[in-house]
């Protein structure tokens, strides 16, 4: 049995929704009532059955129309895939450990099949069987790294490691909240990260990053972020934001519960081979308020987290204009209870 | 939103002399006197394996302060656009040792430091001072135009005329600061301009 | 956040001598699997079981990372050395067990270079012997410069100059042979990386000349593990774990610590990749580092160790661990 992939859209008609198994298993991002940063990160091991972390790399319901939304914004936009000229190699690394990922979660959607460096990629849910050379980039219809990121669910962002740092040298960006791989690529891990506020007082990313440059092979490790969006909107780019961007006055009352999203990044780390990168897949779960509060303690917990959320973290993520209106909206559902500690449904 | 300090915004520093034997100076305008004050500093004979490359401007100030200083080889250039062809040539044919530094705008700093990191040279090795104007060079991440000389917070993209706050985020491959739309989400606010960066 | 590496089971599949001081180590995964991938510099820590003494060294592996069906390391004899390596020559035979770390690579190739410009001398040549596969298979520029004792102690020159002919220059002392190290370094394209591994006064030599002829530290990349050097017995109080431990004359403070059940997390075992430092909470006497991680103020303030490779000779020590 395998997964049943739905017909949906992140645009236009936006008709993205998630299926009741699926609301269960979003990976709700807070453990407590309150949100600050932290050096949350941990090992990224298997998970229990049926959570998004039942596989390293996770392929769900929405895996078809996320890549088929991706198509679209490439044709729009071929600048979302670059890679500077040095990092052919990681990219190589990456298609191997997505074709392996996806082979050993999902053997009933992707087989992937070696005969020394000659390999078969079987890809069922998209249509494609091809036969290629690994290694010689004339054999594949793109670059390694752009042939397999149009075939995995997430951004994903390859770092080359030199002199203590790591440099953001590569990557495919199609749903990113809001920063441009464009103006980013060449960047080193405090420059790409110097639009975030407080994080950087905190001395966050010196850990961070002192922690990263130590990621083994191996030994893959993770870490949640969230934001909010407007419509289920994958395509949240600081190019489009004059397209988007206006979504975010037509919150009312009214529309809350359908409209506004829940947007959760699961980011993991992991050390490249051949390479000596750090590939760092950034996966994006979107959840609607009305599927969300289906859940009581998720509605308790996020109208807190959301009432309480100091102003220059609500104001990076872009919440300021309906921030009233969804706490207002949240605190019915909010009986003032305990909330169970831990991220999981109760 | 006010475009505070952040972290990828440049930090300039003073010219200081490295070691080796080869040295290529670029500057534009002011640029000419962070070279003077830096020579004050440097060993005997350090210009004789020097080059300084100097964009004067119009008032074309400063060129008998640098001729003075004996550079083995001195050009004048109009605009940076005109020394360009010389300055991929220089750095084709350049080797390891060979050290740059580079004063006076922002813009120009940034242009050449952008060329000097496609021929090979680490930017942590580049040695830069700024003089002069602080107008800025802006990339529109909407249309990806660039606009030069912004001196406004916030400017107009002079490609698609959207109206840009300009960020202190910094892109050394662009070598442009971030203009983003800065009212997307309501066109019709529309923020005061400033004279912010004279 | 544990940083420590997985282990890899592996059985000694070839131990074939290359010369009279250097032995080649051959190395398979006991499940007949593949061994992981891995780039060109990297390092496996070898666990060596002797009697009831466990030593683990780190050794470059030098085949291609094209090839995973084995790894090859290179141990160099050292007589007087802590044991390590008299181990690996005289108890290491085809068919032992042994237990590896997951590769680990503080030593990679700058895949952005125009072209890449490396400096062996001795046991030094064995990173760039996987480093050369990897760059040859990949088309990639290179330069290897090579200086050994005598051409009979010239570790795999013959196997190198053959793979790449020109590519390969070799310098050999009994011939009073010596690189030109100005004109070469003086002459490179701009973007050119320089790669050193050697003995300690090679590489600063090559760094200082480096530095002076205007070489930017960014293109100027070295390994050195400094082996741990046996030293006086010490004893030492492990204050968090609420031990009294001794370090013995042939053994390293770090491998004391972990025979008496505590286990810091490390990489490199060779004190450069800064895993392992140690606060100092008490001291009285004077400590022998042999690290290249810690800063020279660190080093006077008496604060941290790097219990890898580092000693100690006084009266008393007290660690936080």
């Amino acid at each position: 049995m395998g997964i049943t992939f739905r017909k949906e859209t992140f645009r236009d008609d936006f008709t993205f929704r998630n299926s009741p198994e699926h609301i269960r298993r979003f990976p709700f991002p807070f453990h407590e009532d309150a949100y600050m940063y932290a050096v949350n990160i941990e090992p990224h091991v298997v998970g229990p059955k049926g959570s998004v972390l039942e596989n390293l790399i996770d392929v769900d319901e929405h895996y078809v129309a996320e890549m088929q939304d991706r198509a679209l914004v490439l044709a729009e936009d071929p600048l979302r895939c670059q890679s500077l000229p040095h990092m052919t190699l990681a990219g190589w690394d990456l298609l191997e450990l997505l074709m392996e990922q996806q082979a050993l979660g999902y053997p009933e959607h992707f087989t992937l099949t070696r005969d020394g460096d000659r390999w078969r990629w079987i890809n069922r849910p998209l249509g494609i069987d091809d036969t290629f050379t690994f290694g010689d980039t004339s054999t594949l219809p793109y670059g390694p790294m752009e042939y397999i990121t149009r075939q995995s669910q997430g951004d994903f962002c390859i770092l080359d490691q030199r002199d203590g740092n790591l440099w953001m040298d590569a990557g495919m960006v199609t749903t990113q909240a809001d920063w441009s791989l464009d103006f980013d690529i060449g960047m080193n891990f405090f420059e790409w990260h110097a639009p975030v506020p407080l994080a950087h007082e905190k001395g966050i990313f010196t850990r961070a990053l002192k922690f990263l440059t130590n990621i083994q092979q191996g030994k893959p490790a993770r870490r949640l972020n969230w934001t909010m969006t407007i419509n289920p909107r994958l395509d949240t780019s600081p190019e489009n934001y004059h397209k988007w961007g206006p979504d975010r006055t037509t919150v009312t009352p009214e529309n809350v519960g359908d409209k506004v999203h829940l947007r959760v990044e699961l980011q993991s780390f992991w050390r490249l081979p051949r390479s000596n990168g750090i590939v760092f897949p950034i996966r994006c779960y979107l959840i609607k308020m009305d599927e969300l509060v289906t859940q009581p303690k998720w509605a308790r917990r996020l109208h807190r987290v959301i009432r309480d959320l100091p102003e220059e973290l609500a104001t990076y993520k872009g919440l300021t204009r309906y921030r009233p209106t969804l706490v207002e909206w949240l605190s019915k559902l909010d009986d003032g209870s305990a909330t169970s500690p831990g991220f999981g449904p109760d | 939103m006010a475009a505070k300090s952040i972290i990828s915004r440049p930090v300039y520093g003073t010219l200081s002399p490295q070691p080796g034997k080869h040295h290529l100076f670029i500057a534009d305008a002011e640029g000419a006197l962070a070279i003077s004050d830096m020579a004050a500093k440097a060993p005997a004979g350090f210009f004789d394996g020097a080059e300084i490359d100097f964009i004067p401007g119009p008032d074309n100030k400063h060129v008998a302060t640098l001729k003075a200083l004996k550079p083995a080889q001195f050009h004048l250039a109009p605009s940076f656009a005109s020394l360009l062809p010389r300055l991929k040539q220089t750095l084709g044919n350049a080797h390891m040792g060979l050290r740059l530094y580079l004063a006076g705008t922002e813009g120009l700093i940034g242009q050449a430091m952008q060329v000097a990191l496609e021929a090979g040279i680490d930017h942590t090795s580049i040695q830069t001072e700024h003089r002069g104007s602080l107008a800025r060079r802006m990339q529109c991440v909407h249309c990806k135009g660039i606009t030069e000389n912004v001196t406004t917070q916030p400017a107009a993209c002079s490609h698609c005329g959207l109206l840009l706050l300009v960020r202190d985020h910094y892109s050394r491959r662009l070598a442009a600061f971030q203009g983003v739309c800065i009212n997307a989400e309501d066109r019709s606010e529309i923020p005061p301009i400033e004279e912010a960066f004279p | 956040m544990s940083t420590g590496t997985t282990k890899l089971d592996v059985v000694v599949s070839d131990v074939v001598p290359v010369n009279e001081l250097v032995t080649c180590f051959h190395f398979r995964r006991r499940d007949g699997e593949l061994l992981p991938t891995f780039s060109g510099g990297a390092h496996v820590v070898v666990e060596m079981r002797d009697g009831d003494r466990t030593r683990l060294n780190p050794y470059s592996l030098m085949g291609s990372p094209l090839d995973t069906r084995e790894y090859t390391i290179s141990v160099r004899r050292d007589d007087v050395g802590r044991g390590g390596s008299l181990f690996m020559h005289r108890s290491v035979k085809p068919g032992l067990e042994m237990v590896i770390s997951y590769p680990v690579n503080l030593f990679s190739l700058d895949l952005r270079a125009k072209k890449h410009l490396m400096l062996a001398g001795g046991i030094g040549i064995t990173p760039f012997m996987a480093q050369t596969a990897q760059l040859a298979g990949e088309g990639g520029n290179f330069e290897l410069h090579y200086t050994c004792r005598t051409a009979s102690l010239g570790t795999y020159a013959d196997v190198l100059r053959e793979r790449y002919d020109r590519r390969i220059r070799l310098y050999h002392d009994d011939r009073d042979e010596r690189i030109d190290l100005d004109r070469l370094l003086s002459t490179q394209p701009l973007g050119t990386h320089l790669y050193v591994c050697g003995p300690a006064g090679m590489i600063n030599w090559v760094r200082d000349r480096a530095a002076a002829l205007g070489w930017p530290s960014e293109a100027v990349h070295f390994e050195h593990f400094a082996a741990p050097q046996p030293g006086l017995p010490f004893d030492v109080t492990l204050a968090v774990s609420g031990k009294t431990i001794r370090v013995d004359e042939q053994q390293s403070l770090l491998e004391a610590i972990e025979a008496a059940g505590v286990d810091p997390p490390y990489l490199c075992r060779g004190g450069v990749c800064g895993q392992c430092e140690t606060n100092v909470i008490s001291y009285d006497g004077k400590f022998i580092h042999n690290d290249h991680w810690l800063s020279e103020e660190d080093h006077r303030s008496g604060c941290k160790i790097m219990p890898c490779v580092s000693r100690f000779e006084g009266r008393s020590l007290v660690l936080e661990r």
